[in-house]
């Protein structure tokens, strides 16, 4: 099988006039990493990688043995469509090892396999659909306020046209690029999108997730307009957020479903819930990664804040949406902290094993919080057994320290690299002077 | 150029009937145990055809058949051994194999079969176009097109869509389409193919994504039912 996808890719390229082939990976902070191969090179690409120096790349150095090796994943090859088909290009996702064949620790992809065939030994397959919010602006100035595109007059022409149309051939795009769109629209802050993508397996939905980043990004550029998938880029808005629906399927069947139980949730779906719910803060340091992603994590803004979980009540960090009737193959988890600035191939690991946590353990769900959880105090709240999500990188940070869960989850190499980078990363933050301080301070003190 | 005259024979072990069928009526064999032992005991001028015998490991047998059609240069005449209650294997596999002969055989039958067999200049020519509502695909270049437009595709997506469009109007259910286009060597069951009918849709745009129809509660339908469904 095997052979044959590498023979279509190769056929593919000579019959397309494919002048350039991009390997994709990911580096530890969920930045996409590419470089350029001839055809003429593919073929050996293809059975025996790339050698390039990992150094290079956030979260892969290790000094003393610094070459890795990429090998790409013959099914994920796309021709890019944007690209002026007289010079085409392509692009093929990699998957990194060692020169010596073993699988490379600082690879997030490699990480995600991992995890999903530990899932998969026990019989279950994961699937996700992310609704993915960005903001569109007037290309940023040093020392300028962000401005919105449906606001300010940059344009000529109305604003929210501008948006509208771009959101649009992003679409066309995404679907040219197999990546099926279920919904879009403007979301309620100013510039603010929305785009929902269809379910599928979780390797290919963290693909797809780098490459809808990529394609939302570049597209906003030829029309030089800024594209940003920062969690909070305004104050006093709804910040951008990536809610994930999950499912879990054993064979043909949703696992997460039963006819029998009142909301129709079967005890995996249950299981699985509770796992995430008791391993929340400690995986939020991965799906909430940046000081920024924090700002978003507040009472008032759509945004969870508190670790319960909720049939169709929109405060809770898990929403059970009620599926369409008759459909047992909707029942889904949806699990609404994770911001689009994470890395997908390592926030869908961390997920994959709370909840897996849950099922293999037996973990009781505790019950629903079905009040608005924002009207009540923290004293009621503790009473009910609820509890926050971390407050800020800091304090997320201080919980996946000493999670065992995370560890397994990560790897080593990911997992002491990250927090040595974003422990890094706070220290940075913490040392500045804010302009609210100076506003709030300078004169009254 | 020298004709081929040698034929493969799947799998290793040969039973003596075969052997001495084969030895009786002249013809030059070597036997193997996978595809990958015929790519490379293959002659220069390549194989002449193959007899499979499915009856111990059908799966393996199948998956060697497919190996050899998908080839750059596809052995053409493929006869298969099976037993009577393998026949229901042979649907939906006519472009797998080109003639086949009940076992326990008798010899007189096999012989006759391989000498009809062989006897064709070229073994079965297959078309290398596939056309429907626009939609073209070209078999020989594994590239497909849509109103003259090139259709990028996955070796999947196109593995699917060629099978579908193969067989317009029919309804197929996710197992036969598992089964026939991916051969059970894939993860995820049958979601594996919602997934790829939904890329294939997404890819083809909104207004030809119903040229792959779902049949509710059975499967998928490529283009329209019989009556116009």
């Amino acid at each position: 099988m095997l052979d044959q996808h590498r023979d279509y890719v190769l056929r593919t390229v000579e019959e397309r006039g494919v002048r350039l082939v991009r390997l994709w990976f990911t580096d530890v902070l969920g930045t996409l990493k590419s470089f350029a191969i001839s055809p003429a090179e593919l073929e050996n690409a293809l059975n025996d990688g790339m050698t390039f120096d990992g150094s290079s790349i956030d979260g892969y150095s290790r000094t003393e043995e610094s070459d890795v090796l990429a090998i790409p994943d013959p099914n994920t090859f796309e021709v890019l469509p944007w690209v002026d088909s007289k010079s085409a290009e392509a692009r093929v996702f990699c998957d990194i090892y060692n020169l010596d064949g073993t699988t490379f620790g600082g690879d997030p992809r490699q990480v995600l396999r991992r995890n999903l065939d530990a899932a998969r030994a026990d019989g279950y397959e994961f699937l996700l659909a992310p609704d993915i919010e960005y903001f569109y602006f007037a290309p940023p100035k040093a020392g300028e306020p962000l401005q919105p595109l449906d606001e300010g007059g940059f344009f000529d022409l109305t604003t929210t046209d501008v948006a509208s149309s771009l959101r649009k051939e992003t679409i066309r795009t995404l679907e040219t690029m197999g990546i099926p769109v279920e919904y879009s629209f403007h979301e309620d802050a100013p510039s603010q999108q929305e785009i929902d993508l269809r379910h599928t397996d979780a390797l290919s939905m963290a693909d797809s997730v780098m490459t809808f980043r990529m394609i939302v990004k570049e597209l906003a550029a030829m029309h030089n307009v800024h594209a940003t998938f920062m969690p909070k880029p305004l104050e006093g808005v709804q910040g951008s957020g990536m809610h994930l629906h999950l499912s879990l399927f054993k064979g043909d069947n949703n696992a997460f479903y039963s006819a029998d139980d009142e909301n129709f949730l079967s005890s995996d779906a249950k299981a699985f819930m509770a796992g995430l719910l008791r391993h929340a803060a400690e995986i939020t340091a991965i799906t909430n990664q940046t000081v920024n992603s924090y700002k978003r994590l507040v009472p008032g803004f759509e945004a969870p804040v508190h670790i319960s979980w909720a049939r169709n009540n929109r405060s809770g960090l898990v929403r059970v949406p009620i599926p369409k009737r008759g459909n047992p193959s909707a029942t889904r988890l949806e699990y609404r902290s994770p911001d689009p600035a994470c890395n997908p191939y390592l926030a869908f690991s961390v997920i994959l094993a709370a909840g897996m946590k849950g099922i293999r353990e037996g973990y009781e769900l505790p019950p629903e919080a079905g009040a608005n959880l924002f009207q009540m105090s923290d004293a009621d709240l503790a009473k009910m057994g609820i509890n926050q999500l971390p407050q800020s990188l800091s304090d997320a940070l201080k919980i996946m320290e000493s999670s065992e869960l995370v560890a397994e989850a990560l790897g080593e190499h990911i997992f002491d690299w990250f927090l040595r980078n974003k422990r890094h990363e706070w220290m940075g933050y913490k040392t500045q002077v804010t302009p609210y301080e100076i506003n709030r301070y300078l004169k009254s003190l | 150029m020298t004709a081929p005259d040698m034929i493969v024979v799947f799998p290793g072990t040969v039973t003596p009937d075969l052997a001495r069928t084969l030895d009786l009526g002249g013809y030059r064999w070597k036997a193997v145990s996978g595809a990958d032992e015929a790519g490379k005991i293959e002659p220069q001028h390549g194989w002449m055809g193959a007899i499979i015998a499915c009856d111990d490991d059908p799966e393996s047998a199948w998956a060697f058949a497919r190996a050899l059609r998908k080839r750059d240069n596809p052995v053409n005449s493929v006869l298969l051994l099976l037993s009577g209650a393998q026949l229901g294997d042979l649907e939906l596999r006519d472009d797998l194999f080109d003639d086949f002969c009940l076992t326990p055989f008798h010899p007189r039958e096999l012989e006759a079969r391989l000498r009809h067999l062989f006897s064709a200049v070229d073994g079965g020519s297959r078309p290398e176009l596939v056309e429907h509502s626009g939609l073209v695909l070209n078999l020989e270049t594994y590239q497909a097109s849509f109103n003259g437009r090139p259709l990028d595709l996955t070796f999947m997506e196109y593995e699917l869509l060629k099978f579908l469009a193969q067989n317009p109007g029919k309804v197929f259910t996710r197992e036969m389409l598992l089964s026939r286009v991916w051969g059970y060597e894939y993860y995820g069951g049958a979601r594996t193919v919602d997934v790829h009918v939904r890329r294939l849709r997404a890819k083809l745009g909104e207004e030809h994504a119903n040229l792959i129809q779902t049949v509710r509660s059975v499967g998928y339908r490529f283009g329209q039912g019989r009556w116009g469904a």
